[in-house]
């Protein structure tokens, strides 16, 4: 029998992709890798919601999890819509250029 | 072999996720974003996640990151252009990430003690089999709901996108 990971090396490795999600996120100022940050924390956090799963056994996490990307598909779709709209308005993927409200 | 397999993905994911954060350019950090959730799905097969593996591979690393690329392309979107931080990003932001993640690791390193360590196989229940039957009988009423979100997201996603008629 091999030895097994620790249930914690996973949960860290969560944390350091959320952190760099959370960084990205603040530090960039392009609109879509911004929105890419977005993506890399919601994996992190299925990456979570997967080792409990197997941890308490239960297939919920799964659900949780599947939901999740739904949801991340849903927002994907919307979301770069929404920067085609302010790309085709402002000419500009700064988010520093786009931050008022109106015209 | 699961300690090597899970250090050499962990490893990718963590290289590809710190090049997100630092490529100027945005074709790039979907290219390395897209390492990211190769490496994950990797994970996830490990942890006996089989219908999510697969799901990972197909609808993150296939559908949204084509989106992603596709945008980036109609866009043209060129490198970023480097400007100084704010102080405040600075001074106060990246001490505050650290000290998240520090907090992150204590509680995952100490809130769990007594849990067994992840071993490939030991879990039996991550087939689509087992997925699919918790979905359409337990979380049926979400699994609707959502399927009710996801069309309202194409057709808003149309509705912003469409070009305005003259």
């Amino acid at each position: 029998m091999s030895a097994g990971v620790p249930l914690s090396w996973y949960l860290i490795l969560s944390a350091v992709l959320f952190s760099l999600g959370i960084a990205g996120f603040l530090l960039r100022r392009n609109v879509i890798t911004v929105f890419m940050s977005i993506e890399l924390m919601l994996n992190a956090v299925n990456l979570t919601f997967i080792t409990f799963s197997y941890e308490l056994k239960q297939v919920n996490g799964h659900i949780f999890s599947f939901f999740v990307m739904v949801v991340a598909a849903a927002e994907a779709a919307v979301g770069l819509a929404i920067i085609l709209t302010v790309f085709k308005n402002r000419s500009t993927l700064n988010i520093d250029d786009v931050s008022s409200m109106k015209n | 072999m699961d300690v090597i397999l899970f250090l050499i993905f962990a490893a990718i994911a963590v290289v590809c996720g710190f090049n997100v954060v630092v490529q100027s350019h945005p074709i790039s950090s979907a290219i390395s974003l897209i390492g990211v959730m190769g490496s994950l799905a990797v994970l996830y097969l490990l942890l006996s996640a089989e219908f999510l593996a697969a799901a990972q591979v197909i609808v993150y690393a296939g559908a949204i990151m084509v989106l992603f690329v596709f945008v980036i392309m109609l866009l043209n979107a060129g490198a970023e252009i480097r400007r100084g931080r704010a102080l405040l990003a600075q001074v106060l932001g990246i001490p505050l990430l650290f000290t998240f993640l520090g907090l992150m690791a204590y509680f995952a390193k100490n809130m769990f003690p007594g849990a067994s360590d992840v071993r490939f196989g030991a879990f039996k229940h991550g087939t689509a089999l087992d997925v699919g039957r918790a979905l359409f009988t337990q979380y049926l009423l979400p699994f609707e709901v959502v399927s009710v979100l996801i069309l309202i997201a194409i057709l808003g996603a149309v509705v912003l996108a469409q070009k305005e008629m003259e």
